[in-house]
């Protein structure tokens, strides 16, 4: 790709915020928040987060909000994501890779199933304690 | 050590963030015979004793995270540096900020790649909270500047997966084009 200015920046946003406006109005009710803790970049995070917004563009999904936080205590399920629909549970899944991560838009976010075998269902023991 | 350059980037510029810092400056230079990477923060700082203790990874900051006492950033890079005859000079005052500046020998066997510039750069700018962060990167022949800031302003919300794509694309292009 060509090295582009931020004018050149600002004239695809133009573009894109169009095609989006057309496709999805609504307001942004999603949250997706990557875990980015040294355990969670160790164990992939930035390639789980690259797939999750890559599907989001490619699905059209302009009504989930993208963040990144630090470590949540689940360190040896890293790279964990939180994810909060409305009227469903919060979950946070651990072991998400960039394949999960896709699993979280299409079944999370799109069909409102929560995904097999990935869900933290409590915090690690010695965080309790 | 870490994987890569870039993940130990990650590692300082989120304790800056954490630190409550407003406006981070990420350095980053890559020569024939060096890594050099500088992070300078306007964060809340560190004390002498609170500096002697970051080396140590069974100490992290109080309320930083809950419940966790263990902190990996500054012992992996100390790890990494002396590995690979890199060097490390930490300078921090309590109320002003900190800044770090590792300096990694190239050419050593054991020196972690860049990783993905882009990517990182990326993920730093989107953690809550209002701050700014000016990446200025250099190689010998070439260099950019690109900062948080801009990007929001040119772009909107950093949330937003749509705007997130096109920052991604655009700190891609910056990269892939730098002259080496």
């Amino acid at each position: 790709m060509a090295k582009l200015t931020l004018d050149d920046l600002r004239k695809l946003r133009e573009k894109k915020q169009k095609a989006m406006e057309k496709r999805d109005p609504s307001n942004k009710d999603v949250q997706i928040i990557v875990g980015m803790g040294t355990c969670g970049i160790a164990a992939g995070a930035k390639e789980t987060f690259n797939a999750i917004i890559e599907e989001l563009d490619a699905k059209g999904i302009t009504h989930v909000l993208v963040r990144q936080t630090g470590c949540m205590g689940l360190c040896h399920s890293e790279p964990t994501v939180e994810v909060l629909v409305p009227n469903m549970p919060a979950v946070i899944y651990g072991k998400v890779d960039a394949e999960t991560g896709k699993k979280i838009v299409n079944d999370h976010i799109i069909n409102k199933h929560l995904i097999d075998n990935h869900i933290c269902d409590k915090p690690a023991m010695d965080i309790v304690r | 050590m870490h994987a890569s350059v870039c993940d130990t980037i990650s590692d300082l510029v989120q304790n800056s963030i954490e630190a409550g810092a407003s406006r981070v400056d990420l350095d980053v230079y890559t020569g024939p015979d060096t890594i050099s990477v500088r992070v300078t923060d306007n964060g809340k700082g560190m004390d002498q004793a609170t500096l002697a203790k970051a080396a140590d990874p069974f100490y992290s900051e109080s309320g930083k995270h809950d419940h966790r006492r263990v902190g990996l950033g500054i012992p992996l890079l100390l790890q990494t540096a002396e590995a690979v005859n890199g060097k490390v000079d930490i300078r921090s005052v309590p109320g002003k900020g900190t800044a770090i500046e590792f300096k990694f020998d190239a050419r050593h066997l054991d020196t972690p790649p860049l990783g993905d510039l882009p990517a990182t750069v990326l993920g730093l700018m989107t953690f809550s909270g209002t701050y700014d962060l000016i990446l200025k990167r250099t190689t010998p022949a070439d260099g950019y500047s690109v900062s948080k800031a801009e990007l929001v302003e040119t772009l909107g919300d950093l949330t937003e997966p749509a705007n997130l794509i096109l920052a991604r694309d655009f700190l891609r292009s910056q990269e892939d084009n730098l002259k080496h």
